[in-house]
């Protein structure tokens, strides 16, 4: 056992703990605070259901937001054959690899900008 | 194994799709018969591509075009189905009849 | 962990996707550039942007004119039928964005994801023409057929258009996992989804070569997976028994919409046919031959019969649509090079009448299409002359009469079945048609003998959607007077790869 066929592991676990340190630092310091009544309540737990009735059940954001979620989280599937192959496709790979996450970050744009993730209305 | 075994899982799964599109009438479960039936192709896919063995890498490639396609439909499925569901408060195919013949 | 396969860089020539890969970046910039920057509601820049994404799409296809081979590992095919087939597309998609504008404006529901989806559909039926792998095949015709779906949903407020978005998504659906078994069936039978496959059967094996290469094979696998195929094109292209969707998802769309589906739709979805049946598995034409042949009957009397009886015009010319189709399967079961031809020149000619017939549609119906039944257009002749001449010509030139466009596709599509010795079914299309002038007739009276309704709205006319009407008529009536060089183009389109075993001789031009 050679503890080098380890390193990638470590590097791998070190990267995702600063990646996860970093985001929880950067959104305390950059994302806006404010304090509602029902965040102050002692057992806060989202927002308070406004009706409950038979007919009414979830809010159609729940469904936009799941397929938009669906649908990015499917394409990463692309991901993995070309991870597996990616000492064999190359520059080749590379190239079409960020030719596809173009035009998935065009779709994000697009989502983005005509208000698909904002939660209030 | 025998990759007949798979085959005939396949078959099966199809079979139980197309009853499910054409018996159900919740447009929902229609989807998901729909579904079905598009995994049951994924698993024929999976079955030849291990069959072929070595040469089998395209069988596997395609399932996850396939997976990525089903994704995309249900997406514009769900969709249409709440568009309705806004309007009249039930998705049921039959009581959808607004235009005959 | 590794695939064992030696692995050399594939070739990466664009040419024969360049149209597709234009129209999808357009697509792309509409979508975020109007979401980010648009503003107000006179948007025309973006008509004006598909417009010229169209354009060059459509200049890019002419600039392969006259390439044969196979591009990106096998996968896409540069040749006649696909560089055609883009071009007469690329005009379909052109007329329907102009005539979108008009009918957005007028019913306040213009916005930047309608221009995107129907380039987007527009890129998935070039690239389905052009597809020469199964896999690309089905991913075009999912990418145009997802975008359709949105499309027919397009009128917001009404109801009935969600509805048969609706049936048109399940049905959709249903068909493409049928075209995908008979894609998985294919990729058992023979290895591989190619439809041609390389120089050495062996290694790249493909439907071709695997047939013509390997005769001992056993082929009934592939044989079942063609049945499957044929179900699943069946539908897109509204063949009966699997044309149930269409009259409900042509009444529900919006007229522009549901022109381009009767015209791009069922070209996309049978220049894949013609290159499916007429190239690869044409060795095995005696197998699928009466397969077709069953479907091609069933689907001209059928759409012939139940199209008398529609007071829907949108619903009358679906009926009229799926009996188009029957007309066309003739020239794909005569798998000849004029029935090759002769089916394109007709795919070509009829998205151009009908597209022009529905552009009136839209213009008579008015906001929220509300009059689109027949009795609507009683005595429209007496307030609208010039579109009602028009309307008469796309219409003549549906039911096949001399001196339109119409009558010299079915003269070259029934020619060349007569060719291949199957005279009995052109004589079911004659008769036929000859059923189907009779409801063509019926709108026409109606349109010329009737009283006048006074309690009909005045009409806004649209210049866009005029310019339109003008341009379809005139090319209805120039493909009928002057019709040898879109058969000529339609005949070099036929030089596509065929199976090397099975090449047969250029038949002389004629009409």
């Amino acid at each position: 056992m050679i503890l080098g066929d380890y390193l990638p592991i470590l590097f791998l676990i070190i990267l995702s703990t600063l990646f996860a340190g970093g985001s929880i630092y950067a959104s305390s310091k950059v994302a806006p605070k404010r304090s509602t009544r029902a965040k102050r309540l002692p057992y806060e737990c989202g927002i308070v259901p406004e009706k409950e009735s038979e007919r009414e059940r979830f809010p159609v954001k729940f469904y936009l937001v799941a397929m938009l979620f669906i649908i990015f989280d499917i394409e990463t599937v692309f991901m993995y054959p070309w991870a597996v192959a990616f000492d064999e496709l190359q520059l080749f790979g590379l190239v079409e690899m960020v030719a596809f996450i173009v035009i998935l970050l065009a779709a994000y744009a697009y989502v983005w900008k005509r208000g698909g993730l904002e939660w209030v209305e | 194994m025998p990759v007949s075994y798979f085959l005939v899982l396949s078959a099966l799964l199809f079979s139980i799709g197309v009853y499910g599109v054409l018996a159900r009438q919740n447009a929902v479960l229609v989807l998901l018969s729909i579904e079905l039936m598009l995994n049951a192709v994924n698993i024929n896919l999976v079955a030849f591509s291990a069959l072929l063995g070595q040469t089998g890498v395209p069988g596997q490639v395609f399932a996850l075009f396939v997976i990525a396609v089903a994704a995309a439909e249900v997406g514009i499925g769900l969709a249409i189905v709440i568009l309705i569901f806004r309007n009249r408060q039930s998705v049921d195919v039959e009581e959808m009849s607004l235009m005959k013949w | 962990m590794n695939l064992a396969q030696e692995f050399s860089q594939p070739e990466v020539q664009l040419g024969g996707i360049a149209p597709e890969l234009l129209l999808v970046g357009v697509a792309l910039i509409i979508l975020v550039v109007d979401a980010s920057f648009g503003r107000g509601d006179n948007r025309w820049y973006l008509a004006g942007l598909s417009a010229l994404g169209l354009a060059g799409a459509a200049a890019l296809a002419i600039m392969t004119w006259g390439d044969n081979e196979l591009q990106l590992s096998n996968m896409i095919a540069a040749d006649g039928l696909a560089a055609f087939s883009k071009v007469s597309l690329a005009a379909f998609g052109l007329l329907t964005v102009l005539l979108g504008r008009d009918y957005l404006a007028r019913d306040k529901i213009e916005e930047s994801e309608f221009y995107a989806l129907v380039l987007f559909a527009v890129a998935g039926m070039m690239l389905m023409t052009a597809a020469a792998d199964l896999i690309v095949m089905f991913l075009a015709l999912e990418t145009f057929s997802v975008s359709l779906y949105v499309l027919v949903a397009f009128r917001r407020a009404s109801l009935a258009s969600h509805e048969s978005a609706m049936k048109y998504f399940l049905l959709g659906a249903f068909s493409s996992a049928f075209f995908l078994l008979g894609i998985a069936l294919t990729y058992g039978a023979i290895g591989s989804t190619n439809l041609y496959g390389g120089a050495d059967p062996v290694a790249e094996p493909g439907i071709a070569n695997f047939i013509t290469g390997t005769p001992t094979d056993d082929l009934s696998l592939l044989i079942v997976a063609t049945g499957f195929l044929v179900i699943g094109l069946g539908f897109k292209i509204a063949a009966v028994p699997f044309h149930m969707w269409t009259p409900d998802a042509y009444q529900g769309a919006p007229s522009p919409i549901t022109g381009f589906m009767a015209a791009g739709t069922k070209f996309a979805a049978f220049a894949a046919l013609l290159r499916l049946f007429d190239a690869s598995l044409f060795p095995l034409r005696s197998e699928w031959r009466p397969l077709l042949i069953v479907l091609a009957v069933a689907t001209m009397i059928a759409g012939s019969v139940l199209a008398i009886v529609q007071e829907d015009l949108k619903r009358l010319l679906a009926y009229s649509s799926i009996a188009h189709a029957g007309f066309v399967l003739t020239g794909v079961i005569a798998a000849n090079d004029r029935g090759v031809s002769g089916a394109l020149f007709y795919l070509a000619t009829y998205g151009v009448a009908v597209l022009g017939a529905f552009a009136v549609i839209s213009l008579v119906a008015g906001r929220d299409e509300e009059r689109v039944l027949l009795a609507d257009h009683r005595g429209l002749f007496y307030e609208h002359p010039l579109l009602t001449t028009a309307l008469t010509l796309f219409l003549l030139s549906l039911a096949g009469v001399p001196v339109t466009s119409g009558f010299v596709g079915k003269l070259v599509v029934f020619g060349a079945a007569v060719e291949a010795g199957y005279t009995w079914v052109v004589v079911v299309g004659v008769l036929t048609s000859a059923i189907a002038a009779f409801f063509y007739l019926k709108v026409m009276a109606t349109m010329f003998l009737q009283e006048r309704d006074p309690d009909a709205p005045a009409l806004p006319v649209g210049r866009l959607a005029s310019g339109v009407v003008a341009v379809a008529a005139v090319a209805t009536i120039g493909f009928g007077l002057a019709w040898s060089p879109l058969i000529n183009a339609a005949e070099s389109a036929t030089i596509f790869f065929q199976s090397p075993q099975e090449q047969s001789a250029p038949i002389p031009p004629g009409g």
